[in-house]
């Protein structure tokens, strides 16, 4: 019974790794997801954050280390845990052949869910994404954000404990983007686990209890997002921009921490007043002054350079 | 790294083959067209009027024996053309099976799903053939029917090694290959059009060994009401080279679609 270790996480993972050839994609990553929580891998792209999710789902299989989901070996228990997962992958891939409703129930079909369950499962998940007057229409007529949440209507069909989901929002508009993080939200309350990679921080502060940030498949740090801020980032931070910033970083109070990129300064310090102090003292200069955040954390563990 | 444990039916298969008769039921005017219209002119055209000048072969009216020749080699190219291209369709541009693969079902699903659908599609195409040869009045008996369960073998032996091309596939362009020097030359030689006895001697013994000989073999007889002779060799043979076939192509395309 489940009960038996009521604390056991949903995802045990312990060096887990991946090799390509002499690639480590993934290199002795360790973690744990607890039940009902929302967890968020972070990485620039090819960080290794989708070839962590396919090793985790069994989608590839891994190289070396521990891996349990619900207490199972991925190598052993593929289909029960599968049964109890939903997936929304990176890119869609709804089945172009069948209408919306149609997707949901061939998807279901996998799962072999009774076409009568389906039937009245059908319109709450439609109802939910808020495509019930799509039902009828094939997928070609759907809109990059109607597919989105058509593809996460259907990892919830056979109701799963643990949802991940792949970049949920990567090339959404705001009003998408805001409609799945409610949905993200909405399936946090009624208590599912959720698994989430992004590389947007707003989504990650918004939707995750706890993160890891990854890069080149290795950990570099792990937390809430309001630790990871307060562990690895001054409180406050100022953005200069323009062509004469850069010639003010000579005469920089030693306290204070620079960070170049572009054209743009941005200058970190803990010392609010210090800061706004120094920043006024700054003549004809654009600036702006924010509370730091995930993405200031972020940049300072995997760099500004471009991938 | 290939895994080469035997595949395993389950049920999760039987999804996989709803899902394509589903997609074919949408379009299935068409295709039934395809699959009653193209057999009616052929027989019409080259049975009749080859007919004529051929007359019997064996016994058998020229008629009676192109169609029986025909209903294996449709059962042939329908499968191979299911299995390579369709198949390559779902894996690669419409990335069905990655959808699927985040369902319970497992490589091995996808692959007897698929092989059944095309045996499915090459009993379809078989038993129209047969229904125009039988309104033409080249069919002998009502026995007959009993070509189909070997019309449904025929179709799930050539569908194994089309799905091993589809494995290795990057382009549609690549199956021409498995086209032009594997299919071609069967429907060429293997005794659709006339008996193998009448090729030379060194391509006969290389004939003898090809699964659409040993198809039509049995196929052939049954539609003229006549004893097939050598049954259990025939049969033996298709049934092994189906399934060393089907046993390769699930290797590789787990291979394929889990890295």
């Amino acid at each position: 019974m489940d009960n038996q270790r009521p604390n056991r996480p949903t995802v045990h993972c312990e060096s887990i790794e991946k090799h390509f050839g002499d690639l480590r994609a993934v290199d002795r990553l360790s973690f744990d997801i607890k039940t009902q929580s929302c967890f968020g891998i972070l990485g620039p792209n090819g960080a290794g954050k989708t070839t962590t999710l396919r090793m985790l789902l069994g989608q590839s299989p891994r190289s070396g280390g521990v891996l349990e989901i619900f207490g199972k070996d991925i190598n052993v228990d593929l289909k029960s845990i599968r049964q109890k997962t939903g997936i929304v992958p990176q890119a869609d891939n709804l089945d172009p052949d069948f209408t919306v409703a149609e997707n949901l129930s061939i998807y279901g079909s996998y799962f072999r869910l009774s076409q009568k369950r389906l039937v009245s499962r059908i319109p709450e998940l439609l109802e939910m994404v808020q495509l019930s007057d799509r039902a009828d229409c094939r997928i070609s007529t759907l809109s990059g954000g109607m597919q989105r949440r058509l593809t996460l209507a259907r990892a919830l069909v056979n109701d799963p404990e643990l949802l991940v989901l792949d970049e949920p929002t990567t090339g959404l508009d705001p009003q998408a983007r805001h409609m799945i993080w409610s949905l993200v939200h909405q399936m946090k309350r009624s208590g599912k686990t959720i698994l989430l990679t992004t590389h947007y921080m707003e989504e990650a502060e918004r939707l995750c209890d706890e993160l890891i940030i990854i890069d080149h498949g290795r950990l570099l740090a792990q937390g809430s997002p309001v630790d990871l801020i307060k562990q690895h980032c001054e409180t406050d931070v100022v953005e200069i921009r323009g062509d004469a910033a850069l010639a003010i970083t000579r005469d920089l109070p030693e306290s204070f921490r620079c960070d170049r990129s572009g054209d743009s300064l941005y200058i970190y310090s803990s010392d609010t007043s210090r800061l706004l102090e120094w920043t006024e003292s700054l003549q004809g200069l654009t600036s702006l002054h924010r509370k730091t955040g995930l993405e200031d954390v972020f940049l300072r563990l995997t760099g500004r350079g471009l991938r | 790294m290939i895994k080469l444990h035997p595949p395993k039916f389950r049920l999760e298969a039987l999804a996989v083959w709803r899902r394509n008769a589903l997609v074919w039921k949408r379009l299935m005017a068409a295709s039934l067209l395809l699959h009653f219209g193209e057999p009616l002119l052929y027989l019409i055209g080259i049975g009749y009027g080859l007919g004529r000048f051929v007359g019997e072969i064996d016994g058998i009216p020229y008629f009676t024996f192109l169609a029986s020749g025909f209903i294996a080699w449709s059962a042939m190219n329908v499968a191979s053309m299911e299995s390579m291209w369709s198949v390559y369709t779902r894996m690669v541009p419409q990335q069905t099976y990655e959808a699927i693969l985040a369902t319970p079902a497992t490589v091995d699903d996808i692959v007897m799903g698929e092989l059944l659908w095309c045996g499915t599609k090459s009993l379809v195409s078989g038993s129209a053939i047969l229904a125009v040869a039988a309104m033409l009045g080249a069919v002998h008996d009502w026995t007959a029917i009993f070509t189909l369960p070997v019309i449904f073998l025929t179709g799930l032996c050539f569908a194994a090694p089309g799905l091993i091309v589809t494995a290795y596939a990057k382009a549609y362009e690549n199956f021409n290959f498995y086209m032009t020097l594997v299919m071609t030359p069967m429907f060429i030689l293997c005794g659709v059009w006339y008996p193998i006895t009448t090729l030379p001697e060194p391509v006969q013994m290389v004939v003898e060994f090809l699964p659409l000989t040993h198809a039509i073999s049995i196929i052939r007889p049954i539609v003229v009401g006549a004893p097939v002779e050598n049954l259990a060799v025939h049969l033996g043979a298709l049934l092994l080279f189906g399934a060393t076939c089907t046993w390769i192509a699930v290797a590789l395309i787990r291979r394929r679609l889990v890295q």
